[in-house]
């Protein structure tokens, strides 16, 4: 028979021996560098079950948040956005540039004349919660057409407006996704003009990963080759900032 | 007592004596035994940690801080809570406000010592979380096939009519509750409680955690809809990902003040070389 006694103090030597442990595994570049290895997993094993055109859920419009929360930052502090957001972004110009043949400066009607895609999704915070609501704009994949993707670019990234620290929001996004029906860059969401907290002049929508990769605020869409020499190498802030996966479709 | 063995009717086996060493526990079931219990701890603490970022459930297709939730654990200044629906209750000290080893406070949903890492980090947190859920559900892909191989789930798991007797089932119930566990013959078997414990956690609780961890992939969703169909939408998914846990953690409870109340060094021996003692039989009382 186990004395109660040790078994008590077995079980708190076991349980903090367990926690100081794991604590040091997480903080041992090694280890981490295995359990990096799922994302991997992940990404292969997703993108076979999904296939390349699998199309996230589209909802009803009854289906929709009552009240749709801001994520992330609430709005860009620079002085260049605000003098942008003061003339309802009339001269806020997007740049598509990069390993493009034809780089573009589109302005918010032009990208409101090309065609829209309209769609009630469900946005997935990496914290957990959800929202539903209606997006409005451009699929990006036309626009890229326009600009002549090169056969070199492998991911399309993100420059934004906002910025943490001095270090300005970023994201990245391959092909396959670059390319996707739902992938648009909304211009309105629930039938209005994208309001400044949720990322106005326009936001991405990536609909089968994560919100963080969902970016706001955008300036400049950048084809690339690679990512892993822009700005800590990991493809986005969050990635470079704390260690997110990249590929966020779970 | 007379020498000849016994016969069990049921497979022509020869039904072992008390104080017979035997071999309890297949080699895939003890594998996968150990392997599935790491795997839980750390999907558990690593979940505990995630489950910090958004410490609220809800149910249906979309929920966040302005839909109402049907659990939360949160904090009013220094006062910890966790409400269920409309009953609250204070948990300052363990849950929502606690003091970390350095004994600062922290408003938290769930303190250090149960999540990894035990400080707040939600990329971490997956992390561990997203990588230990391939060893989870290759483990319990691998016990299945290899427990129809070797027949364990025929030979040991199912479960007779003459077991499933609301009687029987209440006889044992009583004889655990009195802390009279099985001996002889009948304690190198599963009881019915046992069976219907361990099938409950390998058909029923460990593929719902699962199936509902995918269904809050929103990649996973795009190609599976039916994953969101059969839970009813993510958040309900959610939910009962969370409320699986809670079943997977009173069985984990259950199961170790069972092994600690039979035998210990036995059980865990019987759990890693396969070898056990069956226990001598109960002297006939009267």
């Amino acid at each position: 028979m186990i004395g109660r006694r040790s078994l008590l103090g077995g079980l708190a030597l076991g349980a903090g021996g367990l926690l100081s442990g794991c604590d040091r595994l997480n903080a041992s570049p090694g280890f981490r560098g295995l359990l990096q290895g799922a994302e991997q997993l992940h990404y292969r094993s997703q993108r076979l079950i999904a296939g390349s055109g699998a199309l996230a859920r589209e909802y009803g419009r009854a289906d929709m948040s009552p009240l749709f929360r801001v994520n992330g930052s609430s709005g860009p502090t620079s002085a260049a956005y605000a003098a942008l957001a003061a003339n309802s972004f009339a001269d806020w110009r997007l740049l598509v540039d990069g390993l493009v043949a034809r780089p573009l400066r589109l302005s918010l009607s032009d990208l409101g004349r090309l065609p829209q895609r309209a769609q009630i999704t469900r946005h997935d915070c990496v914290e957990g919660w959800s929202a539903i609501g209606k997006w409005q704009g451009p699929q990006l994949g036309p626009i890229l057409r326009v600009a002549g993707l090169s056969s070199r670019a492998n991911f399309i990234v993100f420059h934004c407006a906002d910025e943490s620290n001095g270090v300005p929001y970023y994201e990245s996004i391959d092909l396959n996704d670059a390319l996707h029906p739902q992938t648009i860059l909304a211009l309105l969401m629930n039938d209005h003009r994208l309001p400044v907290p949720h990322g106005a002049p326009i936001r991405l929508r990536v609909e089968r990963q994560l919100g963080y990769k969902h970016a706001k605020f955008v300036m400049r869409i950048e084809a690339r080759e690679r990512i892993d020499d822009l700005y800590l190498g990991k493809g986005g802030y969050w990635e470079d900032r704390a260690d997110y996966a990249w590929y966020a479709g779970i | 007592m007379s020498d000849e063995p016994s016969l069990d009717l049921q497979t022509a086996r020869l039904a072992p004596h008390g104080g017979d060493l035997v071999v309890r526990h297949r080699l895939a079931t003890r594998l996968w035994h150990w392997v599935n219990a790491l795997a839980l701890i750390v999907m558990l603490m690593s979940g505990l940690m995630i489950f910090n970022a958004h410490p609220r459930l809800y149910w249906g297709h979309y929920g966040a801080n302005p839909d109402p939730a049907w659990f939360e654990i949160g904090a009013r200044g220094n006062h910890g809570f966790a409400r269920l629906g409309s009953l609250e209750a204070p948990a300052t000290g363990v849950l929502g406000v606690w003091r970390d080893v350095a004994g600062t406070v922290q408003r938290r949903a769930f303190p250090y010592w149960a999540t990894i890492p035990s400080r707040y980090s939600l990329a971490d947190a997956r992390l561990w979380h997203l990588a230990f859920a391939w060893l989870l559900a290759l483990g319990l892909l691998g016990f299945m096939v290899a427990s129809l191989v070797n027949r364990h789930f025929r030979r040991d798991l199912t479960i007779s009519r003459a077991e499933i007797r609301p009687a029987h089932v209440w006889h044992d119930i009583k004889e655990h509750a009195r802390l009279r566990f099985p001996t002889g013959a009948a304690a190198a078997r599963y009881g019915i409680l046992q069976k219907l414990s361990y099938v409950g956690v390998i058909f029923i609780l460990l593929p719902l955690i699962i199936l509902t961890g995918l269904a809050m992939s929103p990649a996973m969703t795009s190609g599976w809809a039916w994953l969101l169909d059969i839970f009813g939408g993510r958040q309900s998914a959610r939910s009962l990902h969370f409320i699986a846990t809670v079943g997977l953690v009173a069985f984990t409870v259950v199961h170790v003040v069972m092994v600690l109340l039979t035998g210990p060094h036995n059980q865990m021996r019987a759990m890693i070389s396969g070898r056990y003692r069956v226990p001598l039989e109960r002297a006939p009382q009267g």
